[in-house]
């Protein structure tokens, strides 16, 4: 049932207007990416993205693209906003997170610029929800500089083969150690924690890989602290790549298809963990 | 004073439970009014509790098989207990399939209602689980203090709309801020508000109906006349709105609130055969 309610003052103009008719298609994405309570959107007119740092070494944004909403207009080239995404999660499921399929609720997203706080407009069962979010000063966002050209090694794999190794990762470890290879082991996460270190190998020719393009072998560590979030959007996902650069800097890209079939993107930067020595394994 | 009650339907044991249940999310502690007829859970408002009272009615002869009282004296044949919800509410869980419960008021050692669960077991002998509860044997000069609360200047009474809702949207909104404010009118109209440093949020509840007394003349005061469409409105500690809510494992027959604005809020519960009361007094 299209949202029909105008928003109030709707003669004035809105740099950015959206529509959504299940904003589940919002919100399941923006959880994937909430491990901070502030997070940046940036908008054009491909689309949403909404992006979430930790420690000056992690970051995660998370793509839902314009075709997604059933409305989604930019006035200016692109607008940029920073928002408390707790908040901003708690407005959206107003209503409740449990999935009853009969009702979805509605979303209407407005919002007027800079210096205005972003309007929501949910509606379920006819009942609607108005809410006033503020909004803050953009921080300056990093660069993590990872572009497809300078990719070492690449693995593809179905997330379901990931899901329980990532959920039963030793907390009590430091880092997550990264293998890729062109040989043995081929593919190998391990921790380092109190009760000892734990090696989980993937074979290369695994029903679960779908693509294996390793030309060097790299092993990097990265804080399990800062990389633990990301089991959230792997749990969504239903396949998920991940890639190392010459720098050891790792990308992990999940896919993720949403209710009614789309498919949109959550992508995790992390970068190494320098306290880490070179030679030590 | 004497006191001995039974339940031997699984049904009635099962109602009584939670009905428990629910008094144990709202109260830490409260009164326990016995008399022939009736029980009262009682919570009266004292600045511990945050200025809440209950007042929460069953009619024995819906629960219970038998029912014997003999209170402090003949023309007062009641009896006040104060008592921990929470405990009596452990002690039903182990009756989830029982055979019979009892429950006795007993002076051991100390006043105690004293909670026999008998289960069925393969042998010919039942096993018998049995809770002491404590309680406090309330004496009658202080039987005034837990009178029945009314408000009767409320300012608009309505419906409340599908608590499942008004639950999801209340507890969303406890995780921004601390007090709420509802408002309602004569149209059937009621929002629930809050406003913080960070957000606002508004939700409106349109169509839900007012009870026909809201347009009498004994329960208008500042409403009178063609004003259907004034708010009136209280702002409360979300915490204890949510209990209310969270506490309601069945749907009741009937919801609705009565508003004094600016001063309290009155919610009545009512299930086929428990009626349920809660006050809730506006934030300074």
């Amino acid at each position: 049932m299209p949202f029909s309610a105008q928003p109030p003052g709707s003669g004035e103009r809105y740099v950015l207007a959206a529509s959504l008719d299940n904003a589940r298609h919002l919100s399941s994405l923006l959880r994937a990416v909430h491990f901070r309570d502030h997070a940046t959107c940036f908008a054009t007119a491909n689309g949403l993205r909404v992006t979430v740092e930790d420690a000056k070494c992690i970051q995660a944004n998370a793509f839902i693209q314009a075709e997604i909403f059933q409305e989604f207009t930019v006035q200016e080239e692109s607008v940029i906003l920073r928002i408390n995404l707790s908040v901003l999660l708690d407005c959206l499921t107003i209503f409740g997170t449990s999935s009853s399929p009969g009702a979805p609720t509605a979303l209407r997203m407005c919002y007027r610029g800079y210096g205005y706080p972003l309007m929501l407009f949910l509606e379920e069962g006819g009942v609607v929800t108005v809410c006033k979010i503020n909004t803050q000063e953009p921080d300056e966002l990093l660069d993590f500089d990872f572009c497809s050209t300078n990719v070492v090694n690449k693995i593809i794999l179905q997330s379901e083969g990931l899901r329980e190794a990532f959920a039963e990762l030793d907390m009590t470890s430091e880092v997550l150690q990264i293998t890729m290879s062109p040989d043995k082991p081929y593919f190998r996460l391990s921790t380092f924690g109190n009760a000892g270190s734990t090696h989980l190998d993937y074979p290369r020719d695994s029903d679960l890989i779908e693509a294996f393009h390793c030309n060097q072998t790299q092993t990097n560590r990265y804080k399990l602290s800062l990389l633990k979030p990301s089991t959230k959007a792997l749990a969504l996902s239903c396949k998920v790549s991940i890639r190392t650069d010459a720098r050891g800097f790792l990308s992990l890209q999940y896919m993720i298809r949403n209710e009614d079939g789309q498919i949109c993107f959550v992508e995790y930067y992390c970068c190494p963990d320098e306290d880490v020595a070179e030679g030590e394994l | 004073m004497r006191f001995r009650a039974k339940i031997v339907d699984l049904a009635c044991l099962n109602h009584f439970s939670r009905v428990i249940n629910t008094i144990a999310k709202l109260a830490k502690t409260c009164t326990l009014r016995l008399t022939v007829s009736k029980l009262y859970f009682i919570l009266s408002d004292k600045v511990a509790n945050g200025g809440v009272s209950m007042w929460c009615e069953l009619c024995q002869g819906n629960f219970f098989d038998e029912f014997q009282i003999e209170g402090v004296a003949a023309e007062h044949n009641e009896i006040y207990l104060e008592l921990v919800p929470e405990n009596l509410s452990r002690a039903l869980k182990t009756a989830q399939s029982a055979k019979a419960v009892k429950i006795k008021l007993s002076n051991k050692h100390c006043p105690c209602l004293r909670v026999a669960v008998e289960l069925p077991s393969l042998s010919s002998s039942s096993r018998i689980v049995t809770h002491d509860i404590p309680v406090g044997v309330i004496p009658r000069r202080l039987w005034n203090d837990f009178r029945e609360p009314s408000v009767t200047d409320f300012d608009v009474s309505i419906y409340l709309p599908v608590l499942k809702t008004m639950k999801s949207v209340v507890e969303r909104m406890k995780n921004l801020s601390n007090s709420i404010v509802i408002e309602a009118n004569l149209r059937g109209e009621m929002n629930l508000k809050i406003e913080t440093d960070l957000v606002s949020i508004t939700t409106h509840f349109k169509d839900l109906g007012n009870p026909p007394w809201a347009s009498e003349d004994g329960g208008q005061s500042s409403t009178q006349g063609g004003d259907l469409e004034g708010m009136a409105e209280a702002r409360i500690d979300i915490k204890k709105l949510q209990q209310l809510l969270a506490g309601q494992q069945v749907n009741p027959t009937k919801a609705l609130c009565n508003i004094v604005n600016k001063k309290i809020v009155h919610f009545i519960l009512l299930h086929e055969d428990v009626s349920l009361q809660y006050f809730i007094p506006a934030l300074a």
